[in-house]
C-alpha cells in the first residue's frame, strides 16, 4: 500500500506541526507515508473566488505529483472536498470548452485515491482507537466542507472518543458555519467576524480547553477569534489530537 | 409608500451596517432559529423525503427543459377557459400590461395577494406612479408597506421587525390608508391580528380588482393555484371583479400529479407546516362565481437568458420556500435588505445576479455573499447547488465570459475592481505551480516572522480588525521533511 501525504498549502506554510503529527500518526499504526514534495496547493482558493481557469494548472500538478499512489491522505476536509467535488466539475467545463477529456481524466483518476484523514483512518485503515492519549476537554467543530460535501459524519467523534483521558464536550449549534469560508473572511469582513464570534462564543461557553477541528484554515478563524478575544479554548488540529501518546504527548496545553 | 431596490449599496457594506442593527439581528436570529427547527421536524416526519426531493428536482428540470411546449399548453388551456394570456419580456412589459388592464376596469385602487413576481418587477411603485393604489393583504407585507419599508424574507417580508415595532407602524400608519389602529393598541400578537384583519376587511369588501401572483401553474387544465396561511388570498381571489395574475414563466408544472409532489415539499419547507391553510385553485374563469375577468401575465425578465446557462438554470427549480434563508448564517447576520433584492438570502444570491446580469456593483458582489457552507443546499427541497452556482457566477465577475442576455449569447467582460485580485491571483498560482518559490517564499516569510504587525494595513485589515494572524512557524512542513529524510523523500521540486 502507497500512501501520500497531502499536506495541503495552508498546514505545509503555517502549520507544520499537523503535517508531522499525521506521519507520527500513521507510522504508529505502521503505515509508511510518503511526502511527493512536488505537491503544492489543491487550487481551492482560486477555484472558489472564481478563477476556475487559474487552478487548472494545479489540477495537473496534484494528478502527477500524486500518481502512482494507492491513497492520498489530507489533514484537511475542505482540500479533500476540492479534490472530489471541484476537479471533476473543472475537468467537465474543459472538456465543454472544446479544450480535450485530459483534465476530466486525471480528475477521475485522483478522486477516488484521496481522503481526508479520518476516512482514510475508519474506512482503509478499519481503526477508531489509535492509541491516543490526551488529557484535556475538547469541544469538536464539524467544519463544513468535511460535514456537507465528504459526509464525514461521525467519523471524527469516533476517533475522539477513543482517545484516553480526553473528555468530550458537546458543541452547540455546532454545524453553524464558523464564518471563515476563504477569501470570503476578507471580502466580507463584517459578516464573518460576527459569524466567528458566535462561534467562539459558543466555544468558550463549553469551557473546553481545546477546540478541534479537521480543518486548520477554519481554526485559523475560530483561533484569531478567541485569542483576540483574550481567555479561551486553543485551536487544536483532530490530527495533533490523535498523534499525542503518553509517551509523546502534545506541548501546545500547558 | 412604495421602495425600490434601485441604486442600492454592495453586499459587503450593507451587510456590515445590518451586523451593527442589534435589534434587526436579535429578531432574525430568534425568528430563523425557530423555523429552522421546525422545518426540520417537519421534514424528518417524512420517510420519503429524499425521494420527493429528487422528484421535486426532476419534475423542474423536465419542465424547463420543455418550457416552451408547456407554456403554450397552458395559454391555451387557459384561453379555453375564459382567461386572458399576456406576454411580458420584461418588468416594464409587466408594470404596462398591468396598468394597463387596471385602468380598463377605470379603478384606481386594487388588492394585493403576497407575490414574489410583482415585488420582483416592482409593480407598486410603477402603480403608484400610475395613480393607482395598491394595498397588500398579507399580514407581514402589509406591515411592510405601511412601514414604507422593503421586504426582507421571501415568505416572512418583515421578519426584521418585532411586536413593538409592528404595534408602532399600525397605530401610526394604518390611518392614513383606511381604517386606523384601534385606541390603546398594544404588543399582543392577537390584538395586532385583530388590528390587521379590520383594517384589511375594508379593503376586501371594496377592491374589484386583485393583482396576485402563482405559486404553481398546471398546464394540462391551465389551473392557477396560490398557497397561503392567512385567508387574504381567498378573499383577494374571490371577492373582486377581475382577477391578475403575475406569475414568472418557470412556475409551470405539466399536470396535477406533478403539483401533488410541490404540495408536500413547499408547506414543511416554508412555514414547516404538513399542509398549509389555505390552497386556491382557479382555471379560467365561472359564471357566477369569483372574478369575470381573469388576466394572466407571464413574465419573462431574464428568465429565458438564465435557463440558457447550463449551471445557472437550476436556479429557475427554485419553489420559493426561503428554508434556505432560514438556515443561511450569513442571511442572519446581513439580513435581507443587504441582497438589494426581492430575492435575499442564498437564492437570491444566484437568482438576482442572472435575472439581472452582473453588471451593477451590487449585482456583481452577491456571488461572494456566501461562505459556502451548503447548508442552503442540504435543506433544498428541489436540490439547488447554490454553492456550485455562486461559484460559476464568481468565474463570471471576475473572469467574464459567455451569457446570454435578452437572448443574445454575449461575451460578458470582467466586472470592475478585481484588477489587483486577479494580478495577485496570477502570481500566487505561479508560485504554487513551482514547488522551488514556494519554499523560497516560505523561508523569507519564516525569517521575517517577528516582523509581523499584530494588525495589518491595506487588505489585511479586514483579517486583523477581528482576528489575530496565526504565528507563522520557524519552518515549513516541507523543509522539516527534506530534514527529517534527508535521501529517502527528496525528488527534484520542480518535476512538472
Amino acid at each position: 500500500m502507497r500512501v501520500a501525504l497531502f499536506v495541503t498549502c495552508v498546514n505545509d506554510t503555517l502549520y507544520p506541526r499537523t503535517g508531522q503529527a499525521v506521519v507520527s500518526l500513521l507510522e504508529r499504526l505502521g503505515v509508511r507515508v510518503d511526502f511527493p514534495e512536488a505537491q503544492t496547493c489543491c487550487g481551492q482558493p482560486q477555484f472558489n473566488t472564481g478563477y476556475r481557469h487559474r487552478t487548472e494548472p494545479l489540477v495537473h500538478r496534484y494528478a502527477s505529483a500524486f500518481a502512482g499512489y494507492d491513497y492520498i491522505v489530507a489533514p484537511s476536509g475542505s482540500c479533500a472536498a476540492m479534490v472530489r467535488d471541484n476537479y471533476p466539475r473543472i475537468g467537465e467545463k474543459a472538456a465543454a470548452e472544446g479544450r480535450g477529456h485530459r483534465l476530466a481524466q486525471l480528475a477521475a483518476d485522483v478522486v477516488p485515491r484521496t481522503y481526508e484523514l479520518t476516512e482514510f483512518l475508519v474506512d482503509v485503515l478499519g481503526v477508531t482507537d489509535v492509541g491516543a492519549y490526551f488529557p484535556h476537554t475538547v469541544t469538536y467543530h464539524p467544519t463544513c466542507h468535511g460535514l456537507r460535501v465528504l459526509g464525514l459524519g461521525d467519523r471524527p467523534l469516533r476517533l475522539l472518543e477513543r482517545v484516553r483521558e480526553l473528555e468530550l464536550v458537546p458543541l452547540p449549534r455546532a454545524e453553524e458555519c464558523c464564518g471563515f469560508g476563504g477569501t470570503f473572511a476578507v471580502k466580507n469582513p463584517a459578516v464573518s467576524a460576527a459569524m466567528g464570534e458566535d462561534k467562539a462564543r459558543h466555544i468558550r461557553r463549553t469551557g473546553a480547553r481545546a477546540v478541534c477541528t479537521v480543518d486548520n484554515s477554519c481554526l485559523m478563524h475560530i483561533g484569531g477569534t478567541l485569542s483576540r478575544q483574550g481567555d479561551g479554548a486553543r485551536p487544536v488540529h483532530l490530527a495533533e489530537i490523535l498523534a499525542s501518546t503518553e509517551d509523546r504527548p502534545y506541548g501546545g496545553l500547558r | 409608500m412604495s421602495g425600490t431596490y434601485l441604486g442600492m449599496p454592495a453586499f459587503p457594506r450593507a451587510a456590515e451596517e445590518s451586523t451593527r442593527q442589534a435589534t434587526m439581528r436579535r429578531n432574525l436570529t430568534h425568528a430563523t432559529r425557530t423555523i429552522r427547527d421546525k422545518r426540520a421536524r417537519a421534514v424528518r416526519e417524512l420517510a420519503d423525503w429524499a425521494a420527493l426531493r429528487e422528484a421535486g428536482a426532476a419534475v423542474k428540470n423536465r419542465t424547463l427543459r420543455h418550457l416552451d411546449r408547456y407554456l403554450e399548453e397552458l395559454e391555451e388551456r387557459v384561453t379555453a377557459a375564459g382567461g386572458t394570456v399576456h406576454w411580458a419580456p420584461d418588468a416594464e412589459a409587466a408594470q404596462r400590461t398591468v396598468i394597463d388592464l387596471v385602468r380598463a376596469t377605470g379603478e384606481t385602487e386594487v388588492v394585493k395577494v403576497k407575490s414574489m413576481a410583482t415585488q420582483e418587477i416592482e409593480l407598486n411603485a410603477a402603480l403608484e406612479r400610475a395613480g393607482i393604489a395598491a394595498y397588500e393583504t398579507d399580514l407581514a407585507e402589509l406591515i411592510v408597506q405601511l412601514g414604507h419599508d422593503l421586504p426582507s424574507h421571501i415568505l416572512v417580508p418583515a421578519i426584521h421587525r418585532n411586536r413593538e415595532e409592528v404595534r408602532d407602524i399600525f397605530t401610526r400608519e394604518m390611518g392614513r390608508w383606511g381604517r386606523p389602529a384601534p385606541e390603546g393598541l398594544t404588543a399582543d400578537p392577537a390584538e395586532l391580528a385583530e388590528a390587521a384583519r379590520l383594517h384589511l376587511r375594508e379593503k376586501f369588501l371594496g377592491a374589484r380588482v386583485a393583482v396576485s401572483g402563482a405559486n404553481f401553474m398546471v398546464a394540462e387544465t391551465g389551473t392557477l393555484v396560490v398557497v397561503e396561511s392567512e385567508g387574504n388570498g381567498r378573499m383577494c381571489l374571490t371577492l373582486p371583479e377581475t382577477l391578475i395574475s403575475v406569475v414568472g414563466i418557470e412556475k409551470v408544472v405539466p399536470t396535477w400529479q406533478d403539483l401533488e409532489v410541490f404540495l408536500q415539499l413547499l408547506p414543511r419547507s416554508s412555514t414547516a407546516e404538513r399542509m398549509n391553510p389555505y390552497t386556491s385553485t382557479w382555471t379560467g374563469t365561472t359564471d357566477g362565481d369569483g372574478p369575470r375577468d381573469f388576466h394572466l401575465v407571464l413574465v419573462d425578465n431574464g428568465r429565458t437568458d438564465t435557463l440558457a446557462d447550463q449551471v445557472g438554470r437550476q436556479a429557475l427549480r427554485c419553489i420559493r420556500c426561503s428554508a434556505c434563508l432560514n438556515v443561511c448564517p450569513v442571511y442572519e447576520r446581513a439580513g435581507g435588505h443587504a441582497y438589494g433584492s426581492a430575492y435575499p438570502g442564498p437564492i437570491g444570491a444566484i437568482l438576482t445576479p442572472q435575472l439581472r446580469g452582473t453588471g451593477t456593483e451590487l449585482d456583481a458582489s452577491l456571488p461572494y455573499a456566501s461562505s459556502l457552507c451548503g447548508a442552503c443546499y442540504e435543506v433544498c427541497p428541489v436540490a439547488i447547488d447554490i454553492p456550485e452556482v455562486l461559484v460559476h457566477l464568481r468565474e463570471r465577475v471576475v473572469e467574464g465570459g459567455p451569457a446570454t442576455v435578452r437572448g443574445e449569447r454575449v461575451r460578458v467582460r470582467p466586472a470592475a475592481g478585481h484588477a489587483a485580485e486577479r494580478v495577485a491571483v496570477r502570481a500566487a498560482t505561479w508560485a504554487l505551480d513551482h514547488p522551488g518559490a514556494l519554499r523560497a517564499g516560505q523561508r523569507i516569510a519564516a525569517r521575517s516572522r517577528r516582523l509581523v504587525p499584530r494588525r495589518l494595513p491595506g487588505p489585511g485589515a479586514a483579517w486583523t480588525r477581528s482576528r489575530e494572524l496565526p504565528e507563522l512557524p520557524p519552518q515549513s512542513f516541507r523543509d522539516w521533511w527534506r530534514q527529517r529524510e534527508p535521501k529517502e523523500g527528496a525528488v527534484d521540486d520542480d518535476r512538472p
